[in-house]
């Protein structure tokens, strides 16, 4: 396990990045393998068109909206720690319930409401804080393609709005956005199983 | 309680007077049976006129009477006081009602006459229960769950036949059950046949407990697959039994292990292959819908029998076939067979399964079986039971370690306690060959108990152990479009981390195979019009926006007739609690939907048309125009002056093939030729200059939307009509003519020949529409366009492409003639000018 801890010291504030995501050592040496196979040009961090070249990804309906999710606005890269960090991995960690869960902690960022908050952002692409329509559309004709005609898309949009609008405001807001989905379980399905 | 009383009242009347007494005639002449002509030709001394012939119908008699019993006995159980059934499950119920049954039959005969024997069982009982339960598996869950299903179906399986088998030969040999003549191959065998978990006795203690779904499909799934593995076990012991103990050397174990692998995916390989057939088939019987359904029970029985012939596993088989083909059967069929055959199989599996459970207790009223050897049966009890709970939470240490939601303890519990051993057991008992297993009715008797033990004391106590435990429950939830757009976008979403990462996960596999699935499978398996818009949210989307119709219509109907539609806050109160004051923009949504899919487009040329189209019109029957409620009144008026009834005319009120029938030609003839005659008669009225033309715009719109009614199944829709745009242009209403003509199919109402104007052109002749409440009224048009330009009737265009003849009232008078449709208007045209 020489190697282990020689590379994690590579890593800048390894140990604050493990604190606040959860992950093992052994993960954030998977990870940041990863990224520095994505990194090709060795700069030290990311930029979209790094996550452009994964072609699986690039077959992803929604998957500019997720490479879009590593970007805050205005900024242009990404570096390891907001990859891991900030951004979506440690997002989709299970929730791990053996951990003792320490008085006044912030809420852990993996947190059922979290995960939502990530997938609530993927739709709000003006970040109003609200889905508005159109937004919900673009997600459907993105999701749903050419099976599905234009109108019959909208009656869905529609019918997903009324579905989840509580103060007929004809957009869905995260408290609302969190109710509707209130039965679902979010632990269960946004995670994945070797980021545990 | 009354009821209930009556009902057993009722059984106990019916099984003295009328089986007990069949019965004792069965027994009393068994002679006269086997010659069955000797007692008619000593009679013959004159014609008899009514003769007694209960040996020829005996042996379908015999069976029809015992699944009526069955289910009379279903009947009374269910009707049993509700006390009782909510603490002892049915198939308890149904067992101990078997076990009086078989007394009074015992009572009756001496001897028993009736019990389960493994061929009724495994050929006529089994196949359609296993044939029910996978051809409605949840087939996603069972999927995502495949891994932890097939370890606990196969090595549990295979850990529970071993070491209950090791076990009970340990503690024989060590002197517990006395003298027996029985050696470890017989004690392995017999703890093969006890092995398995019982997909019947699980499914129907489960599915009154309604445990959360994951729990669910791991016992059910277990208990399916693990009885094909149970089944092999069995064989291949059942030779080594036969082979001989010393015979049987590294090879033959070898062989042993390898014949079990083959066996069982042998089997459900074939299953696969039949799967593939049956969709194969169902994509191509368009034109016998009517036995289409029939398919799916033969092609199933067959996958069955072939395993058993080719000694493959045909449960396994059988399984497989039908958690394949539910996909592609339900999509290429018509609705209308999905609905047949989901609920044939529901009588099939429901009613072998009452037979099963009451078999198994009339079995057991025969003093030949019963062996007592208390250590032998007290310790399969234990062994059972212990290694059950062994096994399992062995296992799902195991599986813990990989899943990603890790199996509760609690749901361990339930697992292990829901190992109830059923009729497979008994089954694969009763088969032992006596001659080289001499213990076989102990053996016979301990399946028995075990049996009973497990489905009647474990299911009893299933109910309030869960409740105890507080197992987590199926949480019962109303479908949400918005929770399956979010499963969507979450699948997404995982499989765009996982790429990220470089990790290939399972939603990696779930991406993959869904690609295979939707390029190839479905391509091959489907029929390419089902394979259009098959999108999975979208059907959901249908399905909530039929129920929601269903709802409105009956809402409606409630409160006396659809009226309350007409205007916006009515309609708004009842619907609010659902959804709001949105309600309206809702339902032109449900309109669409309804008129896309129920009345099946045909023509898919049309299609663009019906994209321009049908929203318009649907919009327009919750559209604006609802405060000229006389103009309605006078449209009615009108219309009922000028509808034409024609003759009722059931021709053949019976056809075995179709449903809706009561067609003909001469019935076509004589409305189109009427309504001609009537029309040349309103238009050379109108050339008078009678009717004010804003009347009867409304008037023509109004057929429309009659029409469009037509399309709804309940034949309420009609009263949409009043609801009109009347905003709408004359070129809009007649490509709606056409769309409407296009997509009609089947409907009760008000036919308008104007907007069937090719009712008579052969190739549309065989549209089917129902006569009863049929009616035809003049053309409102021939009143309304006068005088043609040629410049309207090219707006007119969509119909005429479509061989219509609208205008062609001319042609009425040349009576007999066949339309010319391609050059008619060009005729008529000259004729306007």
């Amino acid at each position: 396990m020489g190697s282990t801890s020689s590379t994690l010291l590579k890593i800048p504030n390894v140990e604050v990045l493990m604190q606040e995501t959860g992950f093992s050592p052994a993960h954030i040496i998977r990870l940041h393998d990863r990224f520095k196979a994505l990194d090709k040009e060795g700069r030290g961090h990311l930029c979209p068109q790094d996550f452009g070249a994964i072609k699986e990804l690039a077959m992803n309906p929604i998957g500019d909206r997720i490479i879009g999710a590593f970007f805050s606005p205005g900024k242009e890269t990404v570096d390891f720690h907001t990859f891991v960090k900030i951004l979506i991995l440690a997002h989709f960690r299970p929730v791990d319930k053996n951990r003792p869960k320490e008085p006044n902690s912030p809420e852990p960022i993996n947190s059922r409401s979290n995960k939502l908050k990530f997938a609530f952002q993927l739709y709000d692409q003006d970040q109003d804080g609200k889905i508005s329509r159109d937004e919900l559309l673009k997600v459907l004709q993105a999701m749903l393609g050419m099976q599905v005609t234009e109108e019959q898309l909208e009656s869905i949009a529609d019918r997903t709005i009324q579905e989840a609008d509580l103060d007929r405001d004809d957009a869905i807001s995260f408290e609302e956005f969190r109710k509707s989905l209130e039965k679902v379980n979010i632990d269960h399905k946004m995670s994945i199983r070797f980021l545990r | 309680m009354a009821s209930s009383l009556y009902l057993c009242l009722l059984r106990a009347v019916f099984l003295v007077c009328f089986v007990n007494p069949l019965i004792q005639g069965l027994s009393g002449d068994a002679n006269v049976v086997q010659n069955p002509h000797h007692e008619l030709e000593e009679n013959l001394t004159g014609l008899p006129i009514v003769t007694f012939k209960w040996h020829h119908v005996q042996t379908p008699y015999l069976v029809i009477i015992w699944v009526f019993v069955a289910g009379l006995a279903k009947l009374s159980v269910i009707e049993l006081n509700h006390h009782v059934t909510s603490v002892i499950p049915e198939s308890g119920l149904l067992i101990i009602l078997g076990f009086i049954l078989g007394g009074i039959v015992w009572g009756a005969d001496k001897a028993q006459t009736f019990k389960l024997l493994p061929p009724t069982f495994f050929y006529y009982l089994l196949p359609q229960i296993i044939l029910d339960a996978s051809y409605f598996m949840p087939n996603k869950l069972f999927f995502s769950n495949l891994g932890a299903i097939l370890i606990y179906a196969i090595f549990g399986t295979c850990w529970n036949a071993a070491t209950v088998g090791l076990s009970l030969w340990g503690c024989y040999e060590a002197g517990a059950m006395g003298n027996l003549d029985i050696g470890l191959l017989q004690f392995l065998l017999f703890g093969s046949l006890i092995a398995a978990v019982d997909p019947v006795a699980v499914i129907a203690v489960f599915e009154e407990v309604h445990v959360n779904e994951v729990l669910f499909i791991l016992v059910f799934g277990e208990s399916l697959l693990n009885d094909g593995v149970t089944v092999v076990l069995y064989n291949v012991f059942d030779a080594f039994v036969a082979l001989g103990g010393p015979k049987i050397d590294a090879a033959e174990i070898f062989k042993g292990i390898f014949s079990f692998v083959v066996v069982a995916f042998g089997g459900s390989f074939l299953g696969v292959v039949f799967a593939i057939l049956l969709s194969l088939l169902t994509r191509c019987t368009k034109h016998i819908q009517i036995i289409e359904a029939g398919f799916v029970f033969v092609v199933g029985y067959l996958a069955y029998l072939t395993a058993e012939m080719l000694s493959l596993s045909a449960i396994l088989s059988i399984t497989f076939c039908g958690i394949c083909c539910q996909k592609y059967v339900n999509a290429n069929m018509d609705e209308k067979s999905v609905t047949t055959v989901r609920h044939a199989m529901k009588v099939l599996a429901n009613g072998s399964e009452t037979m099963i459970f009451v078999f198994l207790g009339v079995t057991a009223i025969d003093t030949e079986i019963w062996i007592w050897n208390t250590g032998f049966i007290l310790l399969t009890l234990l062994f059972v039971f212990i290694y059950r709970i062994i096994g399992v939470f062995l296992l799902t240490w195991m599986l813990n370690k990989f899943r990603l939601v890790p199996i509760e303890v609690i749901d361990q519990v339930v697992m292990s306690y829901g190992g109830l051993r059923g009729a497979v057991a008994y089954g694969l008992a009763a088969m032992l060959d006596e001659d080289k297993i001499p213990e076989k009715n102990l053996m016979i008797s301990t399946t028995l108990i075990v049996v009973y033990f497990t489905v009647i004391l474990q299911g009893l106590t299933m109910k309030p152990l869960v409740q105890w435990l507080k197992v987590k429950r199926a949480a019962h939830s109303d479908l949400k479009l918005i929770e399956k757009l979010n499963n969507r976008a979450f699948d997404h979403i995982l499989a765009a981390v996982e790429d990220i990462c470089g990790r290939i996960g399972d939603n990696w596999w779930t991406r993959g195979w869904n690609r295979f699935e939707e390029n190839y499978i479905s391509w091959l398996l489907m029929k390419p019009k089902a394979r259009r818009n098959r999108d999975y949210l979208f059907s959901i989307f249908h399905k909530l926006n039929l129920e929601d119709a269903v709802n409105y219509v009956s809402e409606g109907e409630r409160q006396g007739s659809l009226g309350f539609i007409r205007s916006d806050e009515a309609a708004n109160v009842d619907f609010k609690k659902q959804f709001g004051s949105e309600f309206t923009d809702v339902m032109p949504d449900i309109m669409v939907d309804m008129s896309n899919y129920e009345l099946e487009i045909e023509n898919f040329s049309a299609t663009s048309i019906v994209k321009d189209t049908i929203p318009s019109v649907s919009l327009d029957i919750h559209g604006q125009d609802r405060k000229n409620a006389v103009d309605d009144i006078n449209a009615h008026h009108l219309l009922q002056q000028h509808l034409y009834r024609s003759r009722k005319n059931h021709r053949h009120k019976y056809s075995r093939s179709h449903f809706s029938i009561n067609q003909s030609e001469d019935e076509v003839q004589e409305i189109f030729q009427r309504t001609m005659r009537s029309r040349l008669e309103s238009f050379k009225s109108a050339k008078m200059g009678v009717n004010p033309a804003k009347k009867i715009t409304k008037h023509h719109k109004k057929e429309l939307t009659h029409k469009m009614a037509n399309g709804h199944p309940d034949g309420t829709g009609h009263l949409y009509g009043d609801e009109v745009d009347s905003a709408v242009g004359s070129e809009t209403g007649a490509i709606r003519g056409t769309f409407m003509r296009d997509t009609y199919t089947v409907g009760a109402g008000i036919e308008n020949p104007v907007f069937l104007p090719d009712m008579d052109s052969p190739t549309h002749s065989s549209l089917p529409w129902l006569m009863e409440t049929e009616a035809v009224a003049p053309s409102q048009r021939a009143q309304r366009r006068l005088p043609w330009t040629p410049n309207r009737l090219r707006r007119l265009a969509p119909m005429r492409i479509s061989t219509c003849s609208t205008d062609s009232f001319l042609m009425a008078d040349l009576e007999e003639h066949e339309e010319q449709p391609q050059t008619d208007h060009e005729e008529i045209r000259p004729a306007f000018d």
